[in-house]
């Protein structure tokens, strides 16, 4: 009987076995991994400022054009504003590093001197939001309840309900919104970045901004308070249910192991 | 089917192992149960001692966690927050309680099994088995009994009564499924409409003002409910569930649904919030591919096409609120949906 | 002891006592029976007890929090102590159990301990059913108590269903929303339903007080009452042992309950308390803080239920968007047919055990636990079904998988709509070719002997492997499963050329017996004729 269960032990099967392993495992991940491209913010027009167009020309300009207009590799730069390029260069997503659904944020490229002459080349490209001003960013003071409620209202959708971030179509996502600073936060929700919806001062006061801020960094920051023990990442059912599953029950099989084991037999003398 | 236990050869006979000399050894015979072999604690009283004194101190522990526990109960404040590594910063009270009750009682479970693992007899013992199946004699009684039960009751030869017993019996839960009548009203058109109404401004969730075309941008977003509903209000839950708007803007030459373009206002198009999945506020809008997701089950519709369905498990696109612009400047319905929000549901049409 | 013969010594208390009950109760007749009962031991025999325990567990703790909740949804503005949610409009529901988390001293240690212990309580039983399943332990007496336990934790899940919608959460809100929807797709009633459920429309001001009714008392009571039944079936049947020596389907062999299971047992009630509380004071559970009070035109991502419901929400994720029209009624088959799905594939595990007793035709009771590789097709047919179950809890995280993988979420949803369909068909192949492969490995150790690890080499150069010989007591191990031969219903024609009359099922049965027990289907084990061919011969092979 040579069925295939028979051959199992051949010196070669665990070498076929782990091929096929890793051939599946490297397969599945190339099927699963997003192809989608990302595409980035738009709007347009222009002008130049010689510091910031000198290091636009030298990091920018390939993708975005010498004159911010777009290419087919990055979108047009006109109306952006300042705030986006202090949003994008100051958390690093920009300049881009690899293409992917889209840009993520990594360490930062240039100084803040430097993004500041970036940021004046791009809005003298064309009118858009400026960079906000602590005044307007400093979350002190703010009614952190309120915060949660607008937080609830326009954010938690995409950013989950602690601001762990989430899932959006084809491997997009919304980030996770720790460690962000007041500034970014409030860029963000200025500019929209990437796919992101902005929420200009118009449909949301800076005033709100202040308080969705005060209450992202209440609850999700470094030193948040997780009075009841491990976050287990804030993501609610899914961690939880595997912390019962791995940590919960696993403990008790160990346990009900001890109780049903053996005790050591005296030897044989 | 009456024969429909297969022949007795064909079920595997217990315990053999296929055809033997006769006189010869079974190799695979039972040896039966294994003599008993002492443990360590047996043997040795040292040993025994040993694991007595372990026991009694894990009792001890558990003694001293519960005098921990009321400790803690009466010395730490609620609100305290300390950092404890690795949880992060964790209540005290909680922590501490957790902890404490957890060792009082785990080391009475750990003594009491250490106790039955070390010094109780370990020794294993058979105890027989009997059939579950009662012996025939006892069936034969049970049914003789119950036939002459049945036949002193008359059921079986009194038609009349067996049948309007049974009627009767059938008919009086009747009474608790009507009694179930008044959990809730009737459908009637309850799910077809929603508050918006020709001239019902706009009113933005953030700032609870009327919306105005100007304060709309491309690629924002906006929340909206009607005017005159107020958090306050008995009804704002059933009526927010409905009613709950989602505002964006699109360069109108992007908008390739002529019907949402009509519908819209120089691009900005309002469409309900409620997914027609299961009734999510879905709102995942990505701006730059006007898609929108729920995040619940992952329908996603097509914002600039008339919010067709292009993935996911919901069924119709997201219904559209008609909109224009009143004498003020603002924002403003020019009608309640054209279908009804939400889930769909049989009387939907 | 009668009045008329006074004793010569006062028994003492304790025995008059007994005496006293015993009188009124008959208690030393079912002392007789059961204190000094078997039970054998094994550590997968104790995952019931870890059921058992967290259920207790969950009872203890959920009639403390009942002391503080309100199961109420009238509106109130918070004014406690958790400062992100000061001044916020909510549900007095919310508003209770948010100060059971902050303003009750270890009230949130007590809620934590009820939820993880329900978490846990689910994972037991589903655990314990697997073991339960794997052994064959459902096989007639135990038919009965297989469906006990299968309804103990389908109503374990609508009991934590019910449970988890009670703070009115945004999260739980969200689930209860989905639920309305869920209702609304039943064909013709679905709208009447929903109505008579939430009181009138969505959300409205009843549900938690009614789901709170059937959270604490309803639905436990129910359990409560198939516990002890299950229980008392359990001692009545005496408890399944493994094969081993001595060990025979007419006896039981373990230790009495009266002294050691009391303590083991009893023990482990509090080694599955003290670990659960521990787990509870060192991982939050449903921050209900943080998620905020439930609004219809609110929303969170990842928003899943507790994991054990996990597997109808990957169906309805994966499930396409398919809805009818017509004469102005509207079929929602998107939603309808994983709802309809949801409780077949429950059933499917829990008409197993009466499929395999119509197919062998076996009426005899069986107390010797298999081993999952001697029943392939059996075990096979199990881990189908956990992978089944286990693609949907995949498809009912698809998000979290996404952003956590870096994968695209609807790929994996993709996969999972291709997946609900083959992966259970590979597992089951798989599945059994390795069961085979593991009786193979026995038939081989029991007729050759274990692999030494010595080599030899014999006169004439060859180089042999060493085989040490299994003792009696191993090749008995080995050998005491029983073999099913597959049924026969004869040729298709009897002996005059006329086509024989069989009923269509008798048919199909004896093709699934084929299936079970046919050649190919199992490793026939060794007989005693060549276990002796070979041991008189060289000793190797």
């Amino acid at each position: 009987m040579k069925k295939l269960s028979a051959r199992r032990r051949h010196p070669l099967a665990a070498v076929v076995v782990l091929l096929l392993a890793l051939a599946a495992t490297g397969g599945l991940y190339a099927a699963f991994a997003p192809a989608d491209k990302a595409q980035a913010d738009t709007s347009a027009q222009s002008l130049a400022i010689d510091e910031g167009k000198k290091l636009y020309d030298v990091g920018c300009a390939s993708c975005h054009g010498t004159g911010g207009q777009g290419s087919s590799e990055g979108p047009s730069l006109v109306g952006v504003g300042a705030a986006a390029v202090d949003f994008q260069v100051g958390t690093g997503r920009m300049p881009a590093q690899q293409p992917g659904p889209q840009i993520e944020k990594k360490r930062v490229q240039y100084n803040q001197k430097q993004i500041d002459l970036l940021a004046a080349y791009v809005a003298s490209l064309g009118a858009g939001p400026a960079i906000p001003t602590s005044q307007e960013y400093n979350p002190a003071g703010s009614d952190v309840a309120k915060g949660g409620e607008l937080f609830r209202t326009n954010c938690t959708q995409c950013h989950n309900f602690s601001g762990e971030g989430g899932a959006l179509t084809n491997g997009k996502f919304a980030p996770d919104l720790e460690g962000a600073s007041a500034k970014h936060i409030y860029e963000a929700m200025q500019t929209g970045p990437q796919n992101m919806p902005s929420f200009p001062d118009t449909t949301m006061p800076t005033k709100q901004k202040q308080q969705i801020i005060a209450y992202i960094h209440t609850i999700n920051s470094s030193k948040s308070s997780t009075p009841g023990g491990l976050k287990l990442g804030g993501l609610g059912p899914v961690s939880e249910g595997l912390f019962a599953w791995i940590f919960g029950l696993g403990a008790l099989i160990a346990v009900t192991v001890w109780i049903a084991a053996h005790t050591a037999k005296a030897k044989k003398s | 089917m009456s024969q429909d236990t297969p022949p007795e050869e064909k079920l595997p006979s217990e315990q053999t192992h296929g055809p033997l000399a006769r006189g010869e050894e079974d190799p695979f015979a039972d040896p039966g149960l294994p003599p008993h072999l002492p443990r360590i604690q047996d043997i040795d009283e040292r040993a025994a001692k040993r694991s007595e004194r372990t026991v009694a101190l894990l009792f001890v522990i558990s003694m001293l966690a519960t005098i921990a526990f009321i400790a803690s109960y009466v010395a730490f404040p609620i609100d305290k927050i300390v950092y404890i590594f690795p949880f992060g910063h964790v209540s005290i009270l909680n922590f501490a309680l957790g902890i404490t009750l957890g060792i009082a009682l785990f080391c009475i479970g750990a003594g009491a099994v250490h106790w039955a693992r070390t010094l109780m007899s370990d020794r294993e013992v058979p105890d027989d088995r009997h059939a579950i199946e009662s012996p025939p004699e006892v069936r034969a009684k049970v049914m003789q009994d119950f036939s002459e039960g049945v036949a002193e009751s008359g059921f079986g030869r009194r038609k009349l009564i067996r049948n309007t017993l049974f009627g009767a019996m059938a008919l009086v839960p009747l009474s608790g499924v009507m009694l179930l009548r008044d959990l809730g009203p009737l459908p009637e058109k309850k799910l077809r409409a929603t508050m918006w109404a020709k001239g019902k401004q706009l009113i933005n969730m953030n700032t609870k003002q009327p919306l105005r075309p100007e304060d709309v941008a491309v690629g924002s977003l906006t929340f909206a409910m009607p005017d005159g509903l107020k958090e306050t209000d008995e009804d704002f839950q059933e009526q927010i569930a409905k009613a709950a708007l989602m505002i964006v803007r699109i360069q109108p030459d992007e908008i390739k649904d002529k019907r949402e373009l009509d519908w819209s206002h120089q691009g900005i198009v309002a469409y309900s919030k409620i997914c027609t999945h299961v009734g999510c506020p879905i709102s995942l809008y990505e701006q730059q591919t006007h898609h929108v997701l729920c995040p619940c089950h992952q329908s996603t519709f097509d914002l600039s096409d008339g919010a067709k369905v292009i993935f996911g498990p919901a069924g119709h696109p997201l219904p559209q609120l008609r909109i224009g612009v009143n004498g003020q400047g603002n924002l403003e319905a020019l009608g309640d949906f054209d279908q009804p929000v939400g889930p769909a549901f049989w009387e939907r049409g | 002891m009668s009045t008329t013969t006074a004793p010569d010594r006062e028994a003492p208390a304790g025995e008059r006592l007994a005496d006293w009950a015993d009188g009124r109760l008959g208690l030393y007749a079912l002392a007789k029976t059961n204190m000094r009962k078997i039970f054998p031991d094994h550590w997968s025999f104790m995952l019931g007890e870890v059921s058992l325990y967290s259920f207790i567990i969950i009872i203890l703790t959920g009639v403390y929090l009942t002391l503080f909740f309100h199961p109420s949804m009238n509106e109130v503005v918070y004014h406690g102590s958790y400062v992100p949610l000061q001044g916020i409009r909510m549900s007095e529901a919310f508003n209770s159990t948010v100060n059971i988390s902050f303003d009750v001293r270890g009230g949130l240690l007590i809620r934590q301990i009820h939820h993880w212990a329900a978490l846990i309580f689910l994972a037991a039983m589903f655990v314990h059913m697997m073991r339960v399943f794997f052994t064959g332990a459902f096989r007639k007496p135990r038919e009965v108590n297989w469906l006990f336990g299968f309804l103990l934790f389908v109503l374990g899940m609508f009991t934590g269903f019910t449970g988890y919608s009670l703070p009115d959460d945004l999260l739980s809100g969200t689930g209860v929303r989905f639920m309305e929807g869920a209702i609304l797709s039943v064909p013709v009633v679905g709208t009447y339903l929903s109505m008579f459920l939430f009181g009138g429309e969505f959300p409205g001001g009843d549900f938690v007080a009614r789901f709170y009714s059937i959270h604490i008392l309803l639905l436990p009571g129910i359990m409560l009452g198939l516990v002890a039944a299950h229980l008392i079936l359990v001692f009545f049947h005496k408890h399944t042992q493994f094969a081993a020596p001595g060990r025979t389907e007419k006896n039981v062999v373990g230790m009495p309950l009266l002294p050691i299971y009391m303590a083991k047992a009893g023990g482990f009630f509090f080694l599955v308390f003290g670990l659960i509380a521990i787990v509870a004071a060192i991982a939050t559970i449903n921050p209900i803080w943080a998620i905020g009070p439930y609004r219809p035109d609110q929303v969170s991502t990842g928003a899943q239920p507790d994991w054990y419901m996990g597997f109808s929400e990957g169906l309805i994720r994966v499930m396409p968007g398919w809805e009818i029209n017509f004469a102005g009624h509207t079929l929602v088959l998107g939603v309808f047919i994983p709802l309809v799905i949801f409780p077949l594939v429950l059933a499917a595990i829990a008409v197993y055990p009466f499929l395999e007793a119509w197919v062998t035709g076996d009426r005899r009771e069986h107390h010797i636990a298999d081993r999952p590789r001697n029943a392939p097709t059996r075990t096979g047919f199990g881990a189908a079904w956990i992978s089944w179950y286990f693609i949907l809890l995949v498809g009912g995280g698809n998000d979290i998988w996404a952003t956590h993988f870096h994968l695209s979420i609807n790929n994996i949803t993709w996969f999972v709509r291709i997946a609900f369909f083959v992966v259970p068909v590979l597992v089951f192949i798989a599945t059994k070719r390795v069961c085979m492969g593991l009786q193979r490995r026995d038939a081989e150790k029991v007729l050759h002997g274990r692999e030494s690890g010595v080599i030899k080499r014999l006169p004439h150069g060859e180089f042999v492997e060493v085989h040490t010989p299994l003792n009696q007591a191993e090749r008995f191990k080995l050998t005491a499963h029983e073999q099913y031969q597959p049924l026969e219903v004869g040729e298709a024609v009897d002996e005059n050329g006329v086509e024989r009359k069989l009923p269509r099922g008798e048919k199909l049965r004896a093709r699934l017996s084929k299936g079970y027990y046919g050649e190919g289907n199992q490793i026939p084990k060794p007989t005693a004729e060549e276990y002796k061919e070979i041991t008189s011969g060289h000793g190797h092979h």
